[in-house]
């Protein structure tokens, strides 16, 4: 592992002082406070190497860490979301997703798309904390529908990585609806005999999790992620008292019997391939082409 | 009456105490005939002016009054024999919704309603209408019986969102509203959702997919409370009237963007002001809508449900995919996607 490269002496004093650290060369651990070299961190998939705390990845990172090198090919990246109610908070929608797509590499908060996993090829929908707090406006809903429409029309597997706070207030009652079109795309799936995993991160939840997240045939979520209904703050505004330790977390999920399996990152991928070669076998003839537009 | 009024009816509530001190003098020998008169087409002007030009969250407060008909009264005054059947088998029943079957003029049919109550102690009981994981599995439960015997449902939203506690997330919330929803567009018989309070979020939706949703005047829904989004979105809680209107939460804006398929009209001044009339209105509306869905066969009904919700959703779409590589430039414009052309 790489950090074992690292100075056998290193410890949380060798680190160079906050004001001298630069930017972006270190990386500190929320969970253990520790710093670790940027580089060593992400070569350990983004977690933490001294704690084990598992920190969000962007959606290209998700993809690269899943996705058979070279085999990623995007859908409906040509969908774009709309300010369709000129919804207006502290600043105008318009200008709220010029901002999040000026950010980072996010052009909303899923991807979609086709990869080989393990040299399984499989559709998957890979959201993306950072846009938006991954939240689920119409273009979500949009794109995990057409995949999953597409599932069944090709015959492929699908593999969701979810992320998500849920609904995006912003499109009001359209975002709610997307909950309706993904369930009821999960149940063409179903009648289709398409095997579906869906992956739950940190955090998946509200309007994904009470959706196309929960309706997995199998429920994959990475060590300590928040998963659940409503949010931590708002359920102790509700009842008025402290929330049990390690509560909606995923040893909490799972012990409750809404997670199949509570995997480490590092072994995502292996796992993936594994559950999907359990309900399905893989074309003989790998020379099927697939037309690029639906 | 003593009923609850609220901050912006105040002149009307005034204009009728002006009325009643002018009729008490009439009674007592007075001759007020046109000052009694001028006073009563002031106060009709005043209603009109006043609940004709309703604001969004004025309708919230409507949709919330403690008077205002909830799904009892109207399961009670619609449906003959109703029999309520209690529990999800797997845990406890859930009070905050009531699930049974009755007859609804003399059509068999399944009814599932989120019940608030008239007082604190009968919604302490009813949990505010807000359900627990237990409730959706109970509506599942009633639904499937419904459809195995091809019975039509009939479901009346009313609630201020599903229950956030402990209890509701060790059970399931989300998977428990998850799993109505994608369920209920397997359902081979006719769905008629009827809004007649609140309408909060995955709460309602959770038995909310209809083939037919029909929403009462003053009613709202939304994916999110005013409160809830303004303490959010504005980190105060107070900015709920704008948070309503920026959340397009009535029926007619929901008429608008598709998402309804009907308006119930509510007597002036809102349901609870004449609750054997919005009961009326309820009682033709729903008769209405089964008697477009009951003809329709199973697979019929499935794929037009389908269809409705596949079409929802405003984005914009580039021309293609290929194109916007070829050209590298296209002209982005506004599209509504048709309904889904390929059978679910
Ligand atoms: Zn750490």
């Amino acid at each position: 592992m790489a950090w074992f490269r690292k100075p056998q002496y290193t410890t949380l004093r060798a680190t160079p002082p906050r004001d001298v650290i630069p930017e972006g060369l270190w990386f500190k651990c929320t969970e253990c406070v520790n710093f670790i070299y940027r580089k060593d961190f992400e070569r350990n998939l983004m977690v933490c190497p001294k704690c084990g705390a598992h920190f969000k990845m962007s959606a290209m990172e998700r993809i690269a860490m899943l996705a058979d090198e070279g085999t990623w090919e995007e859908f409906n990246a040509h969908i774009r979301p709309t300010d369709a109610l000129k919804f207006c908070d502290s600043k105008p929608y318009e200008k709220r997703l010029k901002d999040a797509m000026s950010k980072g590499d996010a052009n909303e908060a899923v991807r979609t798309g086709r990869c080989k996993i393990d040299g399984h090829t499989v559709l998957l929908s890979v959201m993306d904390f950072n846009f938006i707090g991954g939240s689920m406006g119409s273009v979500v809903g949009e794109r995990v529908t057409r995949l999953m429409e597409r599932a069944c029309t090709d015959r492929l597997p699908v593999i969701s990585v979810a992320t998500s706070g849920g609904a995006r207030m912003q499109e009001s009652i359209l975002s709610l609806m997307q909950m309706a079109k993904t369930s009821a795309a999960c149940a063409m799936l179903a009648r289709e005999r398409i095997p579906y995993i869906s992956v739950l991160t940190d955090p998946t939840t509200a309007g994904v999790m009470a959706s196309f997240a929960s309706l997995g045939d199998v429920i994959v979520a990475e060590p300590g992620a928040l998963i659940g209904f409503a949010g931590p703050r708002v359920i102790q505004q509700t009842i008025n008292q402290i929330l049990p330790r390690g509560f909606q977390r995923s040893d909490f999920v799972l012990a409750h019997g809404f997670v199949d399996i509570v995997v480490e990152r590092k072994y995502l991928k292996a796992t993936l391939a594994r559950l999907v070669s359990f309900f399905w076998d893989e074309p003989k003839s790998t020379a099927k082409v697939v037309p690029m537009a639906l | 009456m003593a009923m609850t009024t609220f901050e912006f009816e105040k002149p009307i509530v005034d204009l009728e105490a002006r009325l009643a001190e002018l009729r008490q003098r009439e009674a007592a020998g007075e001759d007020v005939a046109s000052e009694l008169h001028v006073a009563e087409m002031e106060l009709q002007k005043t209603r009109e002016s006043i609940y004709r030009n309703l604001t969004p969250h004025q309708r919230v407060l409507i949709a919330r009054h403690f008077d205002r008909p909830h799904s009892l009264d109207y399961i009670r005054a619609l449906f003959e024999q109703f029999t309520e059947l209690h529990g999800d088998r797997q845990f406890r029943d859930d009070p905050s919704v009531v699930c049974g079957f009755g007859f609804f003029q003399g059509r068999p049919m399944a009814v599932i309603g989120q019940q608030k109550g008239k007082d604190v102690k009968e919604n302490v009981a009813r949990n505010f209408g807000m359900m627990h994981p237990e409730g959706y599995r109970k509506a599942l439960r009633v639904m499937k019986l419904a459809d195995k015997f091809r019975r039509p449902i009939a479901i009346f939203i009313d609630t201020p969102g599903a229950y956030p506690g402990i209890g509701a997330e060790e059970r399931g919330q989300a998977e428990a509203i998850a799993r109505n929803i994608m369920e209920m567009f397997t359902l081979n018989v006719p769905i008629v959702v009827l809004i007649i309070g609140e309408g909060a979020s995955g709460g309602a939706l959770g038995i909310g997919v209809g083939d037919r949703v029909l929403m009462l005047e003053n009613a709202w829904y939304s994916v999110i409370s005013p409160e809830g989004c303004a303490s959010i979105l504005w980190r105060d809680a107070k900015m709920a009237p704008v948070a309503a209107a920026n959340l397009k939460l009535t029926a007619t804006d929901l008429l608008q963007l598709g998402i309804i398929d009907d308006i119930i009209a509510e007597p002036l001044g809102g349901a609870h002001r004449d609750p054997l009339v919005a009961i009326e209105n309820v009682r033709v509306a729903l008769e209405q809508a089964l008697n477009e869905l009951t003809p329709l066969a199973p697979d019929v009904l499935r794929r037009l449900r389908h269809a409705k919700y596949r079409a929802m959703g405003k984005f914009i779409e580039e021309v293609s995919e290929t194109a916007e590589a070829a050209a590298g430039d296209t002209t982005p414009g506004p599209t509504s996607r048709p309904p889904h052309s390929r059978k679910p």
